[in-house]
């Protein structure tokens, strides 16, 4: 337990701003919604779908492993380089006519955006998916500003019509099935048919239509970016119903807002992403739409292009050498999709706008953990530490070592998840679960243990601090991890 | 000190600390031979057609007009300026130049759009467009509902590798894999929103 605690101390880097913490702390939010019946059907009949079709889909590359393996060394050679590649980004993009800009933090980034819509005049615009708008409270900032933002995503859609919160990072209304919807659609859309139906065909045309007008008179659009590319200036956006190429190509001006953790080296690391993302978010081969632009194509497209870059507390994730690794994050939701406290609880536990796993590891990192008050310090707690996030996710993640990171650093500033001395032996057993050699053995002679007296009550020390507040009951002969995994080989679905 | 030497500051100073340093070239195991040979276009087709898109295959450009003729019966028909006449033959059409580029509302009022195609990817059943000859701009290939799209067999490569290694990262690059759909609904996917409704993929040879 010698390694600092970066995230408690000023280092003078920015905090980040916007929608990153809840109200509540983890356990208190979670127990809500565990009494949410319709949500947990909700919930387990979207992800369990969706694990199965992404099991199929990683299966059919004979090469799945050697590309997670090349997804991860680009992406930690990318941050090892930083600054340098977001120095040849701002050059390639400005060179090709795009103007670029730097944000602080969200407060920032919404000030620069609000100005740039100023100066076209507009006071409406359209907006493709970006969880780096919803991180910073773009929408409600430019509201304030009398700025309509439309969001174009239909998720985004049933979210912002029903004036909701996003719960999952890819599919943001997956915690509503069809006939919540068909009503948000009938009271909140503007020429929605008062007889509309709940077939999500017939829910999806309803929102083509509404949209239709506002694509084709749209001045000015705001998006994501899914990946850059430093060596040519190259932005990409991965996206489905087609919403991203219409914003993408149809308005005058278009702003784009990144966080600087989305840069790649070159172009031809796209050739490994664009492999690994379609099949591990959608659970498909490839996404219907891909759009990959560089400044401005006279006569084609926007010809106004502004590329926003977003600290926003990232600095602060990569200051923390195991943490950083959170910053790989392609933001697929495989993590969310398997793992079985997010299958429970929904992404409103969270607080934050990235729920699940890898939320559970950077949110508390972007906002930093200020002392034990902050529902930000219980989401390190918010897992199992079963591992399924790991298996499943496409840049190797290792979640739950940063969980266990994390779960010492907030014990040390001052967090109390558990009564007693339990914190204590979080802490120590923090020291056994990061080093994976150490925790196998832990277990492994626990679970031997167990098997010689039934009735097995104590983990062996550190662990036993632990133990003394609660009775375990007695280890099964496989791991809960082990179980899990074998449950989604056996059936790919939910319970 | 501006927003941008800051943040170039606190990333200097926050990875400075680290112990280890840069990881070193990466290495790469996956998939990424050269085409050597033909590509697998029987493996293109097939999963063009998996994601619910019709794929037609003629022997040669003669059969195009015909076939393109049938696809678009009783449609409005916009082309790019420079789509040869070979791929269309007699057919009305609309012709977007560079001269006079169609607004948005008259795209709006035309239902179909011939294009040719820079490249098919087999792995995956992806046509990419880049706005090379033939292509058009993007707009011309995203407002009308539906697209008929061109390719020879010759363009097809087998992987995403393939495909990134030809494609020339200054042009304006859309990947189509089928036709628009989303998976927002109870993560059931639903075929066509915003983009084209209906595509069809024709490969020559
Ligand atoms: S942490 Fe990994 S699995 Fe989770 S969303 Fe990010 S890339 Fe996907």
């Amino acid at each position: 337990m010698t390694r600092p605690m970066t995230r408690t101390v000023d280092l003078g880097m920015p905090t980040a701003t916007g929608f990153l913490r809840g109200e509540q702390k983890f356990p208190a939010a979670a127990a809500d919604r565990l009494t949410d019946a319709q949500l947990r059907r909700n919930l387990a009949h979207a992800t369990g779908t969706i694990r199965t079709k992404r099991l199929r889909a990683v299966a059919e590359l004979d090469d799945w492993e050697e590309l997670r393996l090349a997804g991860s060394a680009i992406k930690t050679d990318a941050m090892a380089r930083l600054p340098e590649l977001l120095e040849q980004l701002e050059a390639t993009v400005t060179a090709r006519g795009g103007v670029v800009h730097w944000a602080r933090d969200g407060v920032e980034a919404n000030r620069i955006i609000t100005d740039l819509i100023r100066a076209t005049g507009a006071d409406e615009v359209v907006k493709v998916k970006s969880m780096a708008t919803q991180e910073i409270g773009l929408n409600e900032h430019l509201e304030t500003e009398g700025i309509r933002a439309i969001e174009t995503d239909l998720a985004e859609l049933i979210v912002q019509l029903g004036n909701d919160r996003p719960s999952h990072i890819l599919v943001p209304a997956i915690h509503r099935n069809r006939t919540e919807i068909r009503d948000i659609f009938r009271t909140a859309m503007p020429g929605a048919p008062a007889d509309l139906g709940d077939e999500p065909r017939e829910l999806a045309m309803a929102a083509r239509s509404y949209l239709r007008e506002r694509f084709l008179t749209a001045r000015v659009a705001v998006s994501g970016a899914n990946f850059a590319a430093a060596d040519t200036g190259t932005l990409a956006v991965v996206e489905s119903e087609g919403n991203g190429r219409m914003c993408l190509t149809l308005p005058r001006t278009l702003i784009t807002v990144m966080g600087i953790e989305k840069v790649l080296p070159s172009f031809t690391d796209l050739e490994v992403f664009l492999q690994l993302l379609p099949r591990s978010s959608t659970a498909e081969r490839m996404n219907p739409y891909t759009s990959l632009w560089t400044g401005v194509t006279p006569g084609d497209g926007p010809q106004e292009f502004h590329l926003v870059l977003l600290d926003n507390g990232r600095t602060r994730v990569l200051a923390d050498e195991v943490g950083r690794a959170a910053l790989h994050c392609i933001r697929c939701s495989a993590c969310l999709n398997v793992c079985p406290v997010y299958e429970r609880v929904g992404g409103h536990a969270y607080g934050s706008v990235y729920p699940g796993p890898i939320g559970a590891i950077l949110s508390p990192q972007l906002t930093g953990i200020t002392g034990p008050d902050d529902p930000n310090a219980s989401l390190p707690y918010a897992s199992t530490l079963c591992g399924a996030c790991f298996d499943a996710c496409p840049v190797r993640i290792d979640i739950p070592s940063i969980l266990v990171e994390l779960r010492a650093d907030a014990v040390e500033a001052g967090h109390r998840p558990l009564p007693g001395g339990q914190d204590v032996a979080m802490a120590a057993a923090a020291w056994a679960m990061t080093d994976g050699r150490r925790w196998g053995r832990l277990i492994a002679l626990g679970r031997l243990l167990s098997w010689r007296r039934t009735g097995f009550r104590r983990l062996p020390w550190p662990a036993s601090i632990w133990t003394r507040h609660r009775d375990l009951p007695p280890l099964p002969a496989r791991t809960f991890r082990q179980q899990w995994r074998d449950r989604l080989r056996r059936t790919g679905s939910g319970s | 000190m501006s927003s941008r030497d800051r943040i170039l500051a606190d990333v200097r100073r926050a990875i400075g600390g680290s112990a280890r340093s840069a990881p070193g070239p990466v290495e790469r195991t996956y998939h990424r031979e050269n085409l050597v040979a033909r590509a697998d276009v029987d493996r293109f087709a097939e999963a063009v057609a998996e994601y619910r898109a019709t794929v037609h295959r003629v022997d040669t450009d003669a059969d195009l007009p015909a076939l393109v003729a049938g696809l678009c019966a009783g449609e409005s028909v916009v082309v790019p300026d420079d789509l040869p006449d070979s791929v269309i033959g007699t057919l009305d059409v609309h012709r977007d130049t560079a001269a006079r580029p169609l607004s948005v509302t008259e795209l709006d009022g035309i239902t179909a759009v011939v294009t040719f195609g820079r490249l098919g990817i087999a792995a995956t059943g992806t046509v990419v467009l880049d706005a090379g000859p033939g292509q058009g701009r993007r707009a011309l290939t995203l407002v009308p509902d539906h697209h008929v799209c061109v390719l020879r067999a010759d363009q097809v490569v087998d992987t995403v590798p393939q495909a990134i290694a030809a494609l020339d990262p200054v042009r304006p690059i859309t990947l189509i894999s089928g036709p628009s759909a989303t998976s927002d609904i109870e993560l059931d996917r639903v075929e066509g929103v915003h983009g084209p409704r209906r595509l069809d993929v024709v490969i020559v040879g």
